[in-house]
């Protein structure tokens, strides 16, 4: 297609990409407590609110503190099973892979409602760890498959030339597999620590009247009408999540984990 | 007794058998290479001696100990993998020092040792690279010295040069000699190269199908193959089907040939010349007669393709011998009875 | 190294803890929702245990037929709108230098992540009488003054294909990038202009993964919760909006149940027919 052509399609995709973060970017520096756009004065004290406001702030810290915490559980349940299929010829433990995929590949409301009904029935119904186990079961398959990648991509002569050099199999593990994998936990963390930090239905199933999460927080905000601190939450969460795959995308192969052949491949 | 020792190793994958019944005795500070075409079972032989294979029946011994059942980690041999498998998490330096790290020496003895290796394969002032800096004849260089690193009982190496094109390759043939036989270590390389193993080895062994077909000095080995496989596999050979005739004489294509002896018992055979052996000379009696077919001129040497009766009989010959030969020409092709093998069929 | 058998019980230790997790907490509460779809309902928000078929029969009204068929509807839309935008995207972003590749992918996995609830709001800002685009067409002079574009199907539809579309060239990205590009540069040295060397090569190249990401998208879009809410009037609600207003505010916990495993049903349809598509994919 010719050049100009192109660059008209990929501005419109990206027109339509910006248009909604760049009206809430501006209307969340207006002055005063009004949704209008383009913005009337500047203030940046609706962002001030996020940490000031109590209420918003409190969102806020569960909702790192469920993030960082159904992160490290979705990579302590990934990481060993992801290994053992590496590592190991048991055809029936591939069901534990199809398990891990599931949660994702449903619509959501169905795994949130299938924690509803069990947390309930377990008698255990608004307690803030369920959240974490929920989430953490939930976001399990982003670990799952960066770190399966992660697995695939070593050559396996190394772990025998590392066994012939005299180290064993915990010793591989530790000196030589776990360095190599390396980038692919850190950003199958990342991705469940993005998307655990957005995600709304299964937090708001579990823990939705027991502990308000920043998402559920913004649409009990949304229901009574609207303040300004909606637009700067939503603006602060938009460049966390950037920055965080932008620090993913720097330090690791980014188009290899999200399919392409790697880079000296290619 | 030292050195190395296999006892009727085999190993089955299935039903097939990718090395059947092996034995083999290697002293103290010899220089092996298992040669044979890619599948002869030759890889899986060198992987169960490091441990990476367990064999189906058999011992591996070294130094007077059965060490078969003995896990990889615990052999202390080195090994040079076809892939290299340097750690690319890891500089020069460190990939030397892992085998030392590992078994806990202290920082100084490991930089002293990476030094001393460092310097031993040429590359000084190497230690901070990062692996990835490096070329193909460095990273080879690195991978050897890391094998070497604790002073092995065994050095294994499978297929080593394979990745290095031909004049790299040929260069570290030399030098990968010369350092054995500085560090006189006990060594086993995997070749599917016959120039490579006459090169390197004190003893090739030639395998075909899994098993040893015959496991001698490099000049026996082409001087005097055990069967026509091995003639065919290491150089070129010309294969002729000869027979012994009523009075006990050995013939070939309807020639006799004086001196050439029978292999015991048998009335077929099959004899192997090599082509630079082979005399062309004017037709005449005692000799074979053939046509030239075709001859091509390498500059350095002169191969000619001579038919008599049906099969094709090549001799290599230097210009300065013949060069007036050309195609269509009778001539008289001539076997020398000192350097014709005969072998069964 | 070579992967092995596991030979002892210690070998399987590594698959103990993951075992228990998807076990205990994915495995066991779908059962559970299964179980409770049986379930007889008592007044109050409980329900006891039993095996009846009251909760699927429900179902099979008019209402929730319509539901149902609007719910399906949509994903279908948004499927298709989806893979006509995402897939022409997908194939010139897989065109331009890594650097430029890996800009994109951020911000699609940025848009991506996004909270549906920030989707809904933006959307709904964007739409607003003050704050949306209708205030940039009267500026234009193209409109006398600015009205609300919401709460509309329009809006709904504009807002789950902006969270759909990520998602879409994130499936649509790892085949369209390994395809030979020899393909196409070999369709032009025969003399096909780009735009036909890529519906005449790509294309057809990509049928099977073009089905497959119809059916994954579509599978998504029915999980569409919060946008049909928020942007949308009550006739506009998905099967999703319905699972959740029985489970919490209705407190109709076996009814939800039985909606929700009917949902699961036809995505296990959905993915199934996806996997179908791709052996016949390999086998051809």
């Amino acid at each position: 297609m010719s050049t100009a052509l192109t660059r008209l399609y990929l501005a419109l995709v990206a027109i339509f990409l910006a248009a909604p973060i760049v009206v809430v970017a501006g209307v969340s520096v207006n002055e005063r407590q009004n949704l209008t756009f383009p913005p009337q004065g500047f203030s940046l004290s609706w962002y001030a609110a996020i940490f000031t406001d109590d209420s918003w702030r409190q969102a806020l810290m569960n909702s790192l503190l469920l993030a960082t915490l159904a992160a490290t559980l979705a990579v302590l349940i990934a990481l060993p099973l992801a290994w053992f299929l590496w590592r190991r010829i048991a055809p029936w433990a591939n069901v534990f892979q199809l398990l891990g995929v599931a949660p994702f590949v449903l619509p959501p409301v169905i795994t949130a409602l299938g924690f509803l009904t069990f947390w309930t029935t377990a008698g255990a119904y608004g307690q803030w760890w369920t959240a974490i186990i929920s989430h953490g079961i939930f976001f399990v398959t982003l670990p799952l498959v960066t770190l399966t990648l992660g697995f695939a991509s070593i050559d396996r002569s190394l772990v025998e030339a590392a066994s012939t050099m005299g180290a064993s199999e915990r010793t591989v593990l530790r000196t030589v597999v776990l360095p190599l994998i390396l980038p692919y936990l850190v950003s199958g963390f990342a991705f469940v620590f993005v998307l655990s930090l957005n995600e709304y239905i299964v937090a708001y199933m579990t823990v939705g009247f027991t502990m308000e999460t920043l998402p559920i927080k913004i649409f009990n905000a949304l229901r009574y009408g609207y303040t300004p601190t909606m637009a700067s939450v939503s603006v602060f969460f938009v460049a966390l999540a950037a920055l965080i795959f932008g620090l993913v995308a720097r330090f690791g192969d980014l188009p290899r984990l999200l399919g392409a052949l790697s880079s000296d491949e290619s | 007794m030292t050195g190395l020792a296999l006892k009727a190793i085999t190993k089955k994958f299935g039903d097939f058998k990718a090395v059947d019944h092996v034995s083999l005795d290697v002293p103290q500070g010899t220089f092996v290479c298992l040669l044979g075409p890619s599948g002869c079972g030759k890889t899986t032989l060198l992987r169960m001696i490091a441990g990476l294979e367990e064999p189906s029946s058999g011992q591996v011994v070294v130094d007077g100990r059965d060490i078969t059942a003995t896990p990889t980690h615990k052999r202390d041999f080195g090994m040079v993998f076809q892939s290299l498998a340097l750690f690319p998490h890891l500089n020069v330096g460190d990939n030397i020092a892992y085998p030392l790290r590992i078994r806990g020496a202290s920082k100084a003895e490991q930089s002293g040792r990476v030094d001393e290796l460092l310097k031993l394969i040429h590359l000084p002032d190497f230690a901070k690279r990062p692996v990835a800096k490096l070329s193909g004849g460095q990273r080879q260089r690195v991978a050897i010295a890391r094998a070497l690193a604790i002073s092995p009982r065994l050095f294994l190496l499978d297929e080593p040069l394979s990745a290095l094109d031909a004049k790299l390759r040929e260069a570290m043939q030399v030098e990968l000699r010369q350092l054995q036989q500085q560090l006189g270590i006990t060594t086993i390389v995997v070749t599917h190269d016959q120039r490579e193993a006459m090169t390197m080895a004190d003893l090739v062994v030639v395998m075909g199908e899994g098993r040893i077909r015959q496991a001698a000095p490099p000049v026996e080995i082409y001087r005097r193959p055990a069967d026509s496989f091995v003639a065919g596999f290491i150089g070129s050979t010309n294969l002729i089907a000869v027979e012994s005739d009523s009075i006990g004489r050995v013939t070939a294509l309807g020639t006799a040939l004086p001196d050439v002896a029978m292999v015991d018992g048998a009335r077929m055979a099959t004899l192997s010349v090599r082509p630079e052996d082979v005399q062309i000379t004017a037709p005449g009696e005692g000799v074979l007669a053939g046509t030239v077919t075709f001859v091509r001129d390498l500059g350095g040497t002169i191969e000619t393709f001579v038919d008599v009766s049906g099969t094709t009989i090549v001799a290599v010959t230097t210009p300065r011998d013949r060069s007036d030969l050309a195609a269509g020409q009778k001539v008289g092709v001539r076997i020398p009875a000192q350097s014709a093998v005969v072998l069964k069929s | 190294m070579r992967r092995e058998a596991p030979k002892s019980v210690a070998d399987y230790a590594p698959l103990v803890f993951p075992g228990f997790m998807l076990v205990a907490f994915f495995v066991v509460p779908f059962g559970t929702m299964v179980a409770v779809s049986f379930f007889q309902r008592q007044q109050g928000g409980f329900y006891t245990p039993a095996f009846i078929f009251d909760n699927y029969e429900r179902f099979l009204s008019a209402f929730f037929g319509g539901v149902l068929g609007f719910s399906i509807m949509l994903a279908v839309v948004v499927a298709l709108v989806c893979v006509a935008i995402g897939f022409p995207f997908t194939w010139l972003i897989s065109k331009a230098s890594r650097r430029v590749q890996v800009v994109w992918l951020v911000a699609l996995l940025s848009v991506l992540s996004l909270s549906e609830v920030i989707i809904g709001f933006a959307w709904s800002t964007l739409f607003s009488r003050t704050a949306g685009i209708t205030n940039l067409l009267v500026w234009a002079g193209l409109m006398a003054e600015p009205r609300a574009l919401f709460p509309g199907f329009g809006a709904v539809l504009t807002a789950m294909v902006y969270q759909a579309l990520p998602y879409t060239v994130l499936i649509l990205y790892p085949a369209i990038v390994r395809l030979d590009p020899t393909l196409t540069e070999a369709a032009r040295t025969l003399g096909a202009s780009p735009i036909r060397a890529f519906f005449n090569v790509v294309v057809p190249g990509l049928r099977n993964t073009i089905v497959a990401t119809l059916i994954m998208v579509f599978v998504f879009a029915l999980g569409a919760y919060l946008l049909p809410q928020i942007l949308g009037r009550p006739q506009h609600w998905t099967l999703s909006v319905l699972i959740t207003d029985q489970a919490i505010y209705q407190s109709n916990m076996p009814f939800a149940a039985a909606m929700a495993v009917f949902l699961v049903l036809m995505s296990l349809a959905m993915v199934g027919l996806t996997l179908l598509v791709g052996r016949k994919g390999e086998a051809a």
